[in-house]
């Protein structure tokens, strides 16, 4: 009886302390939590463990709490793959990053490697954000989920909407120099071509990546070259530095960007951006969904950024399906079943394609107005919503062909 | 294109004028101390920052003469609790001193203000334009800065020229144990020129936060910079450095502002590069932030002792 009692409370107690350790799924984002362009890996961060805190709530990844951990790559690849091992040594599965395509390659790549030698050690890599089309066409990858749509889908969208405007003849395009700014200038010359011969390009600039601090001598040469609309898919530093200066010089010309909106943007441009910048996102900044208006009002309060990050939540959501349908949290089990998800968002259904995994989703342009009943940063200016492209015109064929694992 | 010209030279000169103030007391701490103050753009950013937090109490033209002196007598504290006591170490335990100074800053500036950039910037009235050319506006700010810049270059020449302490200085530039043997009182004296060189550093953040992004990389990126400044003008040569801050400033704006590629470049002088390939398809705007490293290398291979240097180092 005593011995009976004994080896019941050794098994429970062994039973609990398996159970605490292993109820939590540990996610690691791997983005610059420091330096240039930290404005756009902490808000990413804050909204994970904001967005991980509702997870938990409704019962957590098939009942498991979701725990988000930060790691700084400073948007360096070498830095990156050392922590992505520490990530793995410390027994993390799920990894995300966005910031930098050039830190994404060196993910997949690694991610690719570590799963074929460590069969049973599987890790995941969701990608919120580096949107160079190579992941889920030529290089894609069975252990890649890409929930932000790639540069050519934005480009697709966003050329879409310049076609319908008669009054822009002549474009200026200014990218960052690495292989996502030459992605967009690329996508947005031949795509324009097609939909618009008619236009001109009257420039195609690339400038270093974060280093650029005064943007004035390209700003000059964008307003001597005439443009009517300036391209850009910029980020972190280099979208606001760029905007103020051409804000500061005076270019009327609106300039059409993938990350107009990023944070920082609109406290540096105050009145001189309204109707002046546009941006192409899977979001905007109406919040008209109430349940949507409370988690910004919410999340703005309790951390100081925006709900800016919608393909974050998007990722989570779809994470938390996966795991519960699979019924476990394993990496190669969530893979198969996030393989052709659904998922009903506040924009409508998204879907997981299961030949490339590139998420397929509607996106929105918007532009930069006054008096917005949710401002961002906590001003009055947000991005007001001009026009939905659907789902069907946003999306492209990929060449994808996936090594899948037995 | 003339447009370009007028603005890329504006422009050239604005950040020209900004590199000076900066090196101006870099060159000045080295020639005198022999110290090559690593942490100096670390001062740089601190002005910016000071500048930002008092003007949120004080409004900016108060910020604009307090944060410079702030910074100053935090370096003139380090100077003279810090440095001096390193001095007896030698010179290398001096520039491991600046080198930790440096990145204490960085991390100190961090904790105090968050990894990402601060919403520093100069007061609206002075976002309007100033001028209109061609369809440009060129900002009341960025003509105040230029004016700002040339006032301090003028009082700096004054100062070491005209008063006695610019006799002073020049003195123990040169004799610096002569003038102590005299009766003056050449640490002191060490001390202030220290001081004062990171009250330039701090001004040149006060007015280029605004324009450049107050940032917690804004010392890393704008240090190395500064002291290709240093070389190329010849080291300790105040005159050399002006001349080097401008040509830099220019050169880097022009090199943004022109459209040729490598290959043309090279092909109008005669030789037959590949215009599309590897190197000749560079376009000379990308090459524009390589442009200091580039001349640094240059004067170092054909004329070490800088432009204005009277020393070989």
């Amino acid at each position: 009886m005593l011995k009976s009692l004994f080896t019941f409370i050794t098994a429970s107690l062994l039973l609990v302390g398996t159970a605490g350790a292993a109820e939590t799924v540990k996610l690691a984002l791997i983005d610059p939590l420091t330096g240039p362009m930290a404005g756009a890996g902490q808000p990413a961060f804050e909204h994970l463990k904001f967005e991980a805190k509702r997870i938990n709530a409704n019962g957590g990844i098939n009942g498991k709490d979701l725990e988000i951990v930060g790691l700084d790559n400073k948007v360096n690849p070498q830095e990156s793959l050392v922590q992505l091992q520490k990530a793995i040594d410390d027994g993390v599965q799920f990894v995300t990053q966005g910031n930098g395509s050039s830190v994404a390659s060196a993910l997949i790549g690694a991610v690719e490697k570590h799963n074929q030698r460590n069969p049973g050690d599987e890790v995941l890599y969701l990608n919120y954000a580096a949107v160079d089309p190579s992941f889920t066409n030529e290089r894609c990858s069975y252990w890649h989920f890409r929930f932000d749509a790639n540069a050519d889908m934005k480009m697709n969208a966003l050329t879409t909407y310049i076609a319908n405007n008669e009054d822009i003849k002549k474009v200026y395009l200014i990218n960052q120099d690495y292989s996502f700014g030459h992605a967009v200038s690329k996508a947005a010359r031949e795509m324009l071509k097609k939909k618009r011969p008619d236009i001109e390009i009257v420039g195609n600039d690339f400038h270093p990546l974060a280093k650029v601090k005064d943007f004035t001598p390209y700003v000059s040469k964008i307003q001597s070259s005439g443009a009517d609309a300036v391209i850009s898919g910029n980020w972190g530093q280099d979208i606001t530095l760029l905007v103020k200066a051409a804000a500061e010089f005076g270019l009327d010309a609106p300039f059409y960007t993938y990350y107009g909106a990023s944070a920082g943007v609109v406290t540096q441009l105050g009145d001189k951006g309204v109707d002046r910048i546009y941006q192409i996102n899977e979001y905007y900044g109406d919040f008209e969904d109430p349940e949507m208006a409370k988690r910004q009002v919410e999340m703005y309060k309790e951390t100081g950024w925006d709900f800016y990050y919608l393909r974050l939540s998007t990722m989570l959501d779809m994470l938390k399906k996966a795991a519960d349908k699979a019924g476990s949290t394993d990496p190669v089990e969530i893979a198969k079943a996030m393989e052709g998800m659904t998922l009903e968002t506040t924009n409508g259904e998204v879907l997981m394609r299961a030949e490339d995994h590139q998420i397929q989703l509607p996106m929105f342009m918007s532009v930069m107005k006054d008096d917005m009943e949710y401002g961002a940063e906590g001003t009055d200016y947000n991005f007001h919503k001009v026009a939905r492209i659907e789902r069907e015109d946003v999306t492209l064929p990929t060449t994808c062909r996936m090594r899948r694992p037995k | 294109m003339l447009e370009i010209v007028i603005f890329s030279t504006l422009n050239g000169i604005l950040y020209g004028l900004l590199l000076f103030m900066l090196s101006s007391g870099l060159t000045l701490i080295f020639s005198m101390m022999g110290v090559l103050n690593f942490a100096h753009a670390s001062f740089y950013m601190l002005g910016a920052y000071f500048a930002y937090t008092l003007g949120m109490h004080t409004g900016f033209w108060p910020a604009l003469i307090l944060a410079p002196l702030l910074v100053g007598a935090l370096g003139a504290l380090v100077e003279r609790f810090g440095l001096r006591r390193v001095h007896a170490n030698g010179h290398v335990a001096e520039l491991l001193f600046t080198f930790g100074l440096a990145y204490v800053i960085d991390e100190l500036v961090q904790m105090m203000w968050g990894t990402v950039a601060v919403a520093y910037r100069e007061p609206a009235y002075m976002r309007e334009p100033l001028f209109t050319l061609f369809g440009t506006d060129y900002s009341i700010f960025r003509g105040v800065v230029i004016l700002i810049s040339i006032l301090m270059f003028v009082a700096l020449w004054y100062l070491l020229k005209k008063t006695r302490v610019g006799l002073m200085i020049r003195a123990a530039l040169t004799h610096g144990e002569m003038v102590g043997h005299l009766g003056h009182n050449v640490p002191r004296l060490f001390m202030g020129v220290f001081g004062f060189g990171c009250a330039l550093a701090g001004l040149a953040g006060v007015i280029g936060g605004p324009i450049m992004s107050t940032e917690p990389g804004m010392a890393a990126t704008l240090g190395p910079i500064v002291f290709v400044v240093v070389v190329v003008g010849g080291m300790g040569s105040l005159q050399g450095a002006f001349y080097a801050s401008l040509l830099i400033g220019l050169i880097q704006t022009f090199f943004v502002a022109v459209n040729a590629s490598v290959a043309d470049v090279v092909n109008a002088m005669g030789a037959n590069l590949d215009p599309y390939g590897e190197l000749g398809r560079i376009s000379l705007a990308t090459l524009a932030p390589m442009t200091p490293f580039i001349l640094l290398v240059l004067i170092l291979i054909f004329r070490p002792r800088g432009l204005m240097g009277e020393l070989e180092p």
